[in-house]
């Protein structure tokens, strides 16, 4: 979840209250968010990913001091014609075909508000923006440029300028390679033939989206008083949210909202939008679901509680919300501003029926039984290393790599029970002895029946390991099992690379292979550094559990 | 008197020790002088002290001996020796001084280093190995290690023994593997307490008393009119291991048996499923973190399952794109098959509710359904994470529910593990509105924890899968913390280190 500092006599400015320290807590979580911690002026909270219109500090005062009823209701932001353009060349159109751009004037800019700037542009990339795939967000000092701005793509060998905190000129293809941003970065753009640029009316370039700004045009100062944002990217309706965010939260620090004309190859835009989005409100279904009786003048009420506004039976949604996608997430903001911690808690008088699954009862049988013949049961992980299953175990498996392990200890699932214990087995050399172990895991292996091309089953595993161990002992065990839930079986002579000849056995019930049982053999015990007789069976409990 | 009645609860071995006692003092001497074996001498002593008749004093012995390699230097001589002597005539290179003196790499190296510190060897232009000076008289005289070895090789040395010489080869050689191993031995001695020197003093009549009750005994009745010899009930006895779950398992069972309580039927299903059952069908976007490779595991191959039937994928598809006919958004995007069809280990129980409202009839309403399970993310192992985890999920599937019944639900079963006080607060899933995080208060430490999410299922969620719009609640917290609160256990890898010994020891399930 992405964290934001707050400027603590900032924050309180802006929310026009004082709260005692507990209580800006309980109300901070309440919200939705998160306080992690305060440290002297700084308040470090925590944002969940669908509110991106609160990680700024502007933003979050805007949504807290609604919530906590000192500034409740729609914030109506005013917007002025900017009188500016911006061109959008139809050589960019297949690269990065959309931007959304404003010009926010009578800022003055100081190092408080540089870091606040930053901090949005900064978390809005890593979240919303998805670490800048969806969208980049630019800004860029008026005083330094001249419109109209146009927004191009070329041949990135051909376009040159100083990429900020650098003190040359280097080609679009060299900031990729030598620029530490544009390392970061040049994945975004590497497989295109034209790169993305905006520049001005003098033919300076302003920036390479969404790799970085220029140092000459692109880089806010204290001498700053005027700016020019524009957010691309490869959906118009993203960067309009962006855009919104961004210069609401400008206009917060005092700012003057002015729109731009787009001047697209086919079409005019002006941007931003900030009249209302609307959505009918069904009170009925809100009450139904959240199990309360609330009256149109109540949820109203409520509503003005979480920044919106009712008009008859519309919700007015301020266009830097993103996460409001259905009328359920109008509900939600009813519920958070009525308060969860006001809600009841109810148990329904519904009659179900409880069942534990058939399989999960058949296992807890099975364990009972080994329990009874005094057997310690293990717990052992899915994951396990190939080189210890199938080299460590003399037995070549097809086993299911991870296409992303961890570590090599750990790549691949599992194809049968005995690793796992010997495994165990390996790491309790120190304990006492005898060591009788039981298991019941997930097995994995290749399938062409189910819809993962990969088949489960559930499988038991029993290693005894002391020093006088032998066949005798491991297929009485097995024997008692089997006579304990009344199943047949026969039981033939095998050649298994981890199991002695001679004493490895197959066994099948009505014709059908179920286990293997076993002296494990001297060399597998060597290879995993055992130096103590072991013996062990593998039962397939999916298979069996068929036969009741 | 008490010395007579102490004398008629002896065993046998006891009878047997106690009048030895008076010359014999070590362990060793009343092993020789009883011809028993050393266990049979410990219990009795062991049985004499629980009676205060016999006090028995732990001294300390540390004594140094071979070990493996010293044991093969011995006989072979050690690798310095060897290596010398393998260039004693002229200068080789090394591979041919390992050949010659039978040493591995290892030892090649080490004496490498000791060697060229004494000056005894020197490096030629052309990589061989030359005998000096130094090294010639070196090779004339046995070492200071080369005496200690020697006596060793006899018996053992008691390290307080050792003279500042053979201290010196004794240091040297613990820098070494395997020549020599020091071993702690405690040794007994015993001294008779003041009842002990009275009750030596009582003749001892070889008792007629009955030692054990056997079959023939029994059968013969030879028991009738005899005494049982006393045994000392108090006496401790050796620890019985027994069988056992394993404690974890404990727990999920008792998690089982509180939703059958409350009406639930249990869900299974795999634990690898492909893209669209874990992320898809919850309305997971495509391009959401959690889908990142540092996220979740995927798998090589099959790198791809298939996709469930058309109508389910098509109307998933619309839903993500635009929000289908649902009066919703969407996430305006263009949804990829290709990427659901993507194989991963499911990174929650909440797949499992994915496939049951699929495969739900509506006419089966209400129906309330759990699952226990394990869980996966791509998570390097520490004692805060693990890769492997176990999560409970829950869902409600009834017309009539709402918010409130979330809430009971909830509060009903944290309170039957171990956390009365729970507090909800808002918090954010993509497949669930209202969504609340489920925080337990914890006495001890005074702070809340958090236990994992729970929530409404979007209709986003629902009516792709289920057909309809109708209220699921679900919830999918993880199972661990409980377990680790209630065990005691500060590390999560605790939970599967599987240390056989811990969970002989570990208490049982209790709640």
């Amino acid at each position: 979840m992405p964290s934001i500092v707050l400027n603590k006599k900032v924050f309180e400015e802006l929310i026009g209250k004082k709260l005692p320290l507990e209580e800006l807590q309980d109300r901070i979580s309440m919200l939705g968010t998160d306080l992690d911690r305060v440290e002297g002026n700084e308040i470090h909270v925590e944002v969940f990913p669908n509110r991106p219109d609160m990680l700024s500090e502007q933003g979050f005062a805007r949504a807290f001091s609604a919530f906590i009823g000192s500034k409740t209701g729609l914030r109506e932001y005013k917007l002025k014609d900017s009188k500016e353009k911006v061109i959008i060349d139809k050589s960019v159109i297949d690269v990065r075909p959309f931007t959304a751009c404003a010009i926010v004037k009578n800022i003055n800019f100081n190092d408080e508000k540089i870091r606040e700037i930053i901090q949005i542009q900064e978390k809005l990339h890593i979240t919303y923006c998805r670490n800048r795939k969806k969208a980049a967000i630019g800004v860029y000092p008026m005083e330094k440029i001249k419109c109209p701005i146009t927004f191009f793509a070329e041949d990135p060998k051909k376009v040159k300028f100083q990429p900020l905190e650098c003190d040359k000129e280097m080609t679009g293809l060299q900031i990729l390679s030598q620029h530490p941003t544009g390392r970061d970065y040049a994945h975004l753009l590497e497989e295109q033939k034209k790169f993305p640029f905006f520049k001005d009316a003098n033919g300076q370039i302003l920036s390479m989206p969404p790799v970085i700004n220029s140092h000459v045009t692109g880089k806010i100062t204290e001498k700053t008083k005027e700016v020019f944002i524009e957010c691309s990217g490869f959906d118009f309706n993203t960067q309009l949210v962006c855009l919104n965010i961004i210069v609401t939260a400008l206009a917060d620090m005092g700012g003057e909202i002015c729109s731009m004309e787009l001047e697209y190859p086919d079409t005019k835009k002006v941007t931003p939008d900030l009249s209302p989005r609307k959505i009918k409100f069904d009170l009925d279904y809100c009450n139904k679901l959240l199990g309360l009786d609330l009256r149109m003048h109540e949820a109203a009420k409520l509503f003005e509680r979480m920044g919106l506004s009712l008009e008859k039976d519309d919700v007015l949604i301020p266009r830097y919300r993103a996460d409001i996608l259905h009328q359920m997430d109008l509900v939600e903001d009813v519920a958070i501003a009525y308060g969860y911690e006001n809600f009841e808690h109810q148990i329904p008088k519904v009659a179900t029926i409880g069942e534990i699954a058939p399989i999960e009862q058949f296992k807890s049988k099975i364990s009972r039984i080994l329990v009874g013949l005094g057997m310690l049961e293990t717990n052992t992980y899915h994951l396990i290393s190939k080189d210890a299953h199938n080299v460590r175990m003399n037995n070549e498996m097809d086993v299911i790599e991870l296409e992303n392990p961890v570590n090599v200890e750990y790549d691949i699932l599992r194809g049968w029970m005995i690793p796992s214990m010997l495994g165990v087995l390996k790491d309790n050399k120190h304990n006492e002895y005898p060591q009788n172990i039981f298991e019941i895991g997930t097995i994995f292996k290749h399938s062409t029946k189910t819809e993962t091309l990969v088949e489960e089953n559930e499988r038991l595993g029993v290693c005894l390991c002391s020093k006088n161990v032998t066949f005798t002992k491991i297929k009485q065990v097995f024997d008692c099992l089997m006579n304990a839930i009344n199943l047949e079986y026969e039981i033939k002579e095998v050649e298994h690379g981890s199991f002695i000849s001679g004493r490895t056995a197959r066994v099948s019930v009505k014709g059908k292979d179920v286990a293997y049982i076993g002296e494990i053999h001297p060399q597998v015990l060597e290879n995993w550094d055992l130096d103590v007789p072991c013996a062990a069976f593998e039962l397939n409990v999916t298979e069996i559990f068929k036969f009741f | 008197m008490e010395e007579n009645k102490i004398t008629s609860t002896l065993h046998p071995l006891e009878r047997k020790i106690l009048p030895l006692l008076s010359k014999c003092k070590t362990l060793k001497e009343l092993v020789e002088a009883s011809k028993l074996k050393e266990v049979e001498v410990m219990r009795a002593l062991q049985w004499l002290s629980n009676k205060n008749i016999v006090k028995i004093h732990i001294k300390p012995k540390e004594t140094v001996e071979l070990d493996e390699n010293g044991l093969a230097y011995v006989k072979a001589g050690l690798p310095e020796r060897r290596f010398l002597e393998a260039i004693k005539t002229k200068a080789l290179h090394l591979d041919a001084i390992a050949k010659n003196a039978k040493l591995v790499r290892e030892e090649v190296n080490a004496c490498i280093g000791s060697l060229r510190k004494k000056a005894a060897i020197e490096i030629t232009p052309d990589k061989k190995i030359k005998l000096t000076e130094p090294g010639k008289k070196i090779l004339l005289k046995e070492s200071l290690e080369e005496k200690f070895l020697k006596k060793l090789s006899k018996k053992p040395i008691n390290i307080k023994e050792l003279n500042p010489e053979e201290k010196f080869a004794l240091q040297n050689f613990l820098k070494r593997k395997q020549i020599i191993k020091q071993v702690l031995e405690k040794l007994r001695e015993t001294e008779l307490t003041d009842l002990g020197k009275k009750v030596i003093k009582i003749k001892i009549k070889t008792s007629s008393d009955i030692e054990r009750v056997t079959p023939e005994l029994l059968k013969t009745g030879k028991w009738k009119n005899k005494q049982f010899r006393k045994y000392d009930v108090k006496a401790d006895v050796p620890a019985l291991n027994r069988g056992k779950r394993h404690f974890v398992n404990q727990a999920t069972d008792y998690a089982r048996q509180i939703w059958v309580e409350l009406g639930f039927k249990e869900m299974t299903g795999p634990i690898l499923n492909t893209s669209f059952w874990n992320f898809d069908a919850l309305f997971t976007a495509q391009d959401h973190p959690v889908r990142e490779l540092q996220d979740t595991f995927y798998i090589k191959h099959p790198a791809k399952g298939k996709l469930p039937p058309k109508k389910l994928v098509e109307n998933v598809k619309a839903t993500h794109e635009h929000g289908w006919n649902l009066g919703s958004t969407g996430w305006q995007y263009s949804w990829n098959p290709e990427d659901a069809k993507k194989n991963v280990l499911r990174t929650h129980t909440t797949v499992l509710s994915a496939q049951t409202l699929a495969a739900l009839k509506t006419e089966d309403l209400p129906a309330k359904f759990f699952a226990v399970g394990k869980c996966f993310r791509n998570e390097t192992l520490d004692w805060s994470h693990l890769f492997e985890f176990n999560q409970f999920e829950g869902i409600v599937v009834d017309p009539d529910a709402n918010f409130k019944h979330l809430l009971g639900y909830l509060k009903n079963f944290l309170t039957k593990i171990g956390f009365p006080k729970a507090r909800f607060r808002p918090a954010y899933f993509p497949y669930t509105e209202m969504s609340t995080e489920i925080d337990v208060f914890h006495p001890v430490h005074k702070k809340w924890y958090e236990l994992g999410g729970a929530g409404i299922l979007r209709p986003e969620v629902v009516v792709p899968l289920l057909g309809k719009d109708i209220p699921v609640l679900a919830w999918g917290p993880g199972l661990d913390r409980q377990m680790t609160e209630f065990y005691k256990i500060d590390d999560l890898r605790e939970l599967y280190k599987n240390d056989l010994k811990q969970l002989r020891e570990m208490k049982e399930w209790m709640l």
